[in-house]
């Protein structure tokens, strides 16, 4: 029974977070929290902070807390099945639309100006990293900018663009050259 | 593209690879598929990779997982897009079903803090990076008015803060609107 309450509560959860990211959190917590007290607000907090730390989707990360305190494993697998099932659909659907029809001009013209507005959400969502990278303690004033972040962007993105190095090397070698500057006192 | 057991097993490494390295939010998944597909394996276009952006950005759920969707549907069918859904939430599930055990050791590590900030940057660049190659390739084609629909979408998500589905279906209605005066007047 509990199995088939996570299963719907999740396949709530991921039919309704549209804009993914931090927009699943309010349904996210309406459903844990408030209806069905699976978890307290202090442990969704947590949640949060885990899923800053971890890879992978918050809505993921928080089917596999949440389903393994209440149910295990199993209750994991079943958390995190419920939340990508409307994806599933609806991407699937939309991916078959996409290439059955997009040949058509009207789809191509439409694909026109979706395009340039992938490239700017895409860049917002580097703007708004970059600045909590370079101010980690939200003030955004000279004197409080962490210069070894900047430089670590810096090269790391000199390295990107010149050298075409894979992209998860680079982000490593940023967590790594983090750690040597504050061994040797520098930051 | 032949479909057998070693496409699916790619399908499955390749995602499960990327999706145990996307630190920093769902959009960094878009410059590693990016790699991945579109100039590591060549299996997919620079602008088919942004129309499965966009397709990814309009459903419900997330980027990561929308995306792989459409990747593996590309590559092998609807099986494809099974193995790709499995391959991108087993890394999570895994290890979120580790950490949970003891997240309070996990937290205080020092290093591991001074090491996600420093990735924080690095995430940072990735992005950047990808946002420049696709920049771009919207700047390359010849109708240069998509450089103007580019920064208007972008000064209303940053600005304005617009909800996501009102400017991809008001860009989706820009495009159309462009093509259809380009038509009747071609551009020179």
């Amino acid at each position: 029974m509990i199995y088939l309450q996570l299963l719907l509560s999740f396949l709530q959860i991921g039919l309704l977070s549209i804009g993914g990211g931090y927009a699943a959190l309010p349904i996210i917590q309406s459903q844990v929290v408030d209806l069905h007290h699976w978890i307290t607000m202090r442990e969704f907090a947590d949640i949060l902070t885990i899923s800053q730390m971890t890879p992978g989707p918050i809505a993921i990360n928080g089917a596999t807390f949440v389903g393994t305190k209440i149910a295990g494993l199993p209750g994991a697998i079943v958390a995190s099945v419920g939340v990508v099932i409307p994806s599933f659909i609806i991407v699937l659907t939309l991916a078959f639309i996409y290439y059955k029809y997009r040949q058509l001009d009207t789809i191509q013209a439409v694909l026109k100006g979706l395009r340039p507005a992938v490239v700017a959400l895409i860049a917002s969502a580097g703007l708004s990293l970059a600045m909590s990278a370079f101010w980690p303690d939200g003030k955004m004033q000279l004197a409080t900018i962490s210069w070894e972040s900047v430089g670590l962007f810096a090269v790391a993105f000199f390295i990107l663009r010149k050298y075409k190095k894979s992209p998860i090397v680079v982000m490593f070698l940023c967590g790594v050259g983090a750690v040597l500057l504050s061994f040797f006192g520098i930051s | 593209m032949e479909r057998n057991f070693t496409l699916y097993r790619k399908l499955f490494t390749s995602t499960f690879y990327l999706s145990a390295f996307t630190f920093g939010g769902g959009y960094v998944i878009v410059p590693l598929m990016r790699k991945e597909f579109v100039e590591k394996l060549k299996w997919i276009d620079e602008k088919e990779m942004m129309d499965m952006v966009a397709i990814a950005q309009s459903s419900p759920g997330a980027l990561a997982v929308n995306a792989s969707v459409i990747i593996g549907y590309r590559c092998g069918g609807v099986l494809g897009a099974l193995v790709t859904v499995f391959g991108t939430i087993l890394p999570p599930l895994i290890i979120l079903s580790v950490i949970s055990y003891f997240y309070e050791a996990f937290v205080s590590i020092k290093w591991i803090q001074i090491m996600l900030f420093g990735m924080q940057a690095g995430v940072a660049a990735v992005i950047c990076d990808v946002v420049w190659t696709m920049a771009k390739e919207v700047a390359s084609q010849p109708q240069k008015i998509y450089i103007a629909v580019m920064l208007i979408a972008f000064f209303a998500n940053v600005v304005l803060h617009l909800h996501l589905l009102i400017i991809i279906i008001g860009c989706g209605i820009l495009g159309f609107l462009i093509e259809r005066y380009a038509k009747r007047r071609p551009i020179q």
